[in-house]
């Protein structure tokens, strides 16, 4: 237990705040005939049983799952069904929507609820079921988290906001959109050595070249996925860690920060503030800098951001992301391989799940469980998880534990 | 300058600055209120000279609750901009459109559709805001506006 004082991000120095004990990930894709409680459960059941000497009924103390949207499936309220459909009730459960970085900021809830003593043991995770609508359906309840009156009001898609940055970052730096595509084509690659990617299939930059327009200079293949999934982990003090599993993952950074919910309203769009100020958190909680990360996990909703990331996080200086992918520098045998899941591109993007799903593969990399995409001797990770068009950054700092 | 009609408790100061009191107050439904007089007005902050558009009570810049209508040139050059091919349902129809975010003179941005060709769209194009003639039905009843070309202004 922590006092406040030590909490302060400044004060941390590296100290762990939390552990994985497991984690567990849902098949992501278009899971035909089953509803979000029912691909939570596959989640929780695969954490739960990546435990020793572990009872959730008796152990999990608390459920935190961030979910973005009640349109998909007309139900508000979901994180009492959740912790129903896996066994947990009655502990207190709480749904946590920061849009796209629902579970990234649940995560943080469940940091805070160990770090504070209030609890030995929570369960967090995330799940959006999204493929049984259509697309312009879709389109729509995505489009939510940019700004109603000013923003969907005129007709900018979610696609088209991440467009304005994509032609912003053109003009101020010179980033080509093969550059972009390139992004696309390596988390393709990783999606093929992940069983559980929605997409297990090699792109090429021409291919994304010629795929049809969503929002210039956004082709179809710069675009995640619309997908069904859910994520969990078990998270316990740092000191109970060993008692569950032999491989525990130590969480030493958290950071989050907000930004208006306009992108308009922003005065320079070729950089997300809230990751820069999220980064800047978790690193010095961390005591780490960029050099020092060994795998991340990126929130590459659309090309370009992944492109932006690789600037907020400092991995490469600003308007040098476009080079930096091309020169492999982020590819699996890259300096800073990242997006090795096959990121929300490849791997999926079920809204909700995605933070603690991104948490979820730096888990198995740290613990030596990534199989054919491990990244070898893989000791420091870190997750980059955006809500909205930069309204919300959450980025996260783990550490194997040797 | 703007002369706001059957408000008696309005006066003008030499900055184009509108004094309204509570009759209008610094909310959306204001803001698209006037669109649909075909005004932009945004407002602005007499503490730090921040423009807001659209209007708020308390500005985010300085903390400050001084804050006054003001009325907007409605020019402005195209700061960036996205071609948009799948939309929501209610756009569909208009596929494909140009929206962007615009740089007004005043100095604050506006994000809208950019009604030109999709081939003449480039950043630093000059634009002026234009408003839809009805307003909508249903709820929200907020009378878009949108940008046009103009000439160099």
């Amino acid at each position: 237990m922590y006092t406040v004082e030590q909490l302060k991000w400044q004060n941390v120095k590296g100290r762990p705040l939390a552990s994985i004990v497991a984690a567990g990930l849902s098949k992501f894709g278009k899971l035909e005939g089953k509803y979000s409680r029912e691909i939570f459960l596959e989640a929780a059941r695969e954490a739960f049983g990546g435990c020793s000497n572990f009872d959730p009924k008796r152990d999990v103390k608390a459920l935190f799952v961030g979910q973005m949207s009640e349109s998909f499936e007309h139900q508000t309220h979901v994180a009492p069904s959740l912790t129903d459909w896996v066994g947990l009730l009655p502990i207190p459960a709480t749904r946590i929507e920061a849009a796209c970085a629902s579970s990234g900021a649940a995560l943080r809830c469940a940091i805070f609820a160990i770090a504070s003593g209030m609890y030995d043991i929570v369960a967090v995770g995330g799940v959006e079921k999204m493929t049984h609508r259509a697309t312009s359906d879709a389109t729509e309840y995505l489009a939510m988290a940019s700004d109603f009156p000013m923003e969907q009001w005129h007709g900018i898609t979610f696609p088209a906001m991440f467009g304005l940055m994509a032609t912003a970052h053109m003009h101020k730096y010179g980033t080509a959109e093969e550059q972009m595509a390139m992004a696309a084509v390596k988390n393709h690659h990783n999606g093929c050595l992940n069983p559980k990617a929605q997409m297990q299939r090699e792109i090429t930059v021409r291919q994304v070249m010629e795929s049809r327009p969503i929002a210039w200079p956004l082709k179809l293949l710069d675009c995640s996925l619309i997908s069904d999934g859910a994520s969990c982990l078990v998270i316990t003090k740092p000191e109970l860690a060993k008692r569950f599993t032999d491989t525990p993952a130590d969480i030493v950074g958290t950071g989050q920060a907000s930004d208006t919910i306009g992108l308009y309203e922003r005065d320079d769009i070729t950089f997300m503030e809230v990751a820069r100020s999220a980064a800047k958190q978790a690193y010095e909680m961390a005591n780490k800098k960029p050099s020092d990360i060994d795998v991340a996990e990126v929130h590459d909703c659309f090309t370009i951001a992944e492109i932006i990331a690789y600037e907020d996080l400092g991995f490469c200086a600003p308007g040098e992301a476009g080079k930096f992918i091309e020169e492999g520098e982020t590819g699996l045998d890259g300096r800073i391989p990242v997006n090795t899941s096959g990121g929300l591109k490849a791997k999926g993007h079920p809204v909700g799940a995605t933070g603690t799903a991104q948490a979820c593969e730096i888990y198995l990399q740290l613990t030596g469980q990534a199989e054919r995409r491990q990244v070898e001797d893989a000791s420091i990770g870190l997750t980059h998880n955006v809500g909205g068009s930069g309204s919300t950054g959450v980025v996260h700092i783990f550490k194997r534990r040797d | 300058m703007l002369v706001v009609q059957g408000r008696p408790g309005s006066s003008t100061s030499s900055r184009g600055e509108i004094d309204m009191g509570a009759e209008s107050p610094l909310t959306l439904e204001s803001f698209y209120t006037f669109c649909a007089q075909k005004k932009l007005m945004g407002a602005r902050c007499r503490s730090c000279r921040a423009i807001l558009v659209p209007p708020r009570a308390l500005c985010p810049k300085c903390g400050s609750m001084d804050i006054r209508w003001t009325k907007l040139k409605g020019t402005g050059k195209l700061l960036t901009y996205s071609v948009v091919h799948v939309a929501s349902p209610a756009f569909q129809s208009s596929v494909p459109y140009a929206v962007g975010i615009v740089q007004l003179t005043e100095g604050a941005r506006l994000p809208g559709m950019i009604r030109t060709n999709l081939k003449d769209l480039r950043i630093g194009l000059n634009l002026k805001v234009a408003f839809e003639p009805r307003r909508p039905e249903s709820w929200p009843p907020w009378v878009r506006y949108c940008f046009v070309r103009a000439r160099s202004h």
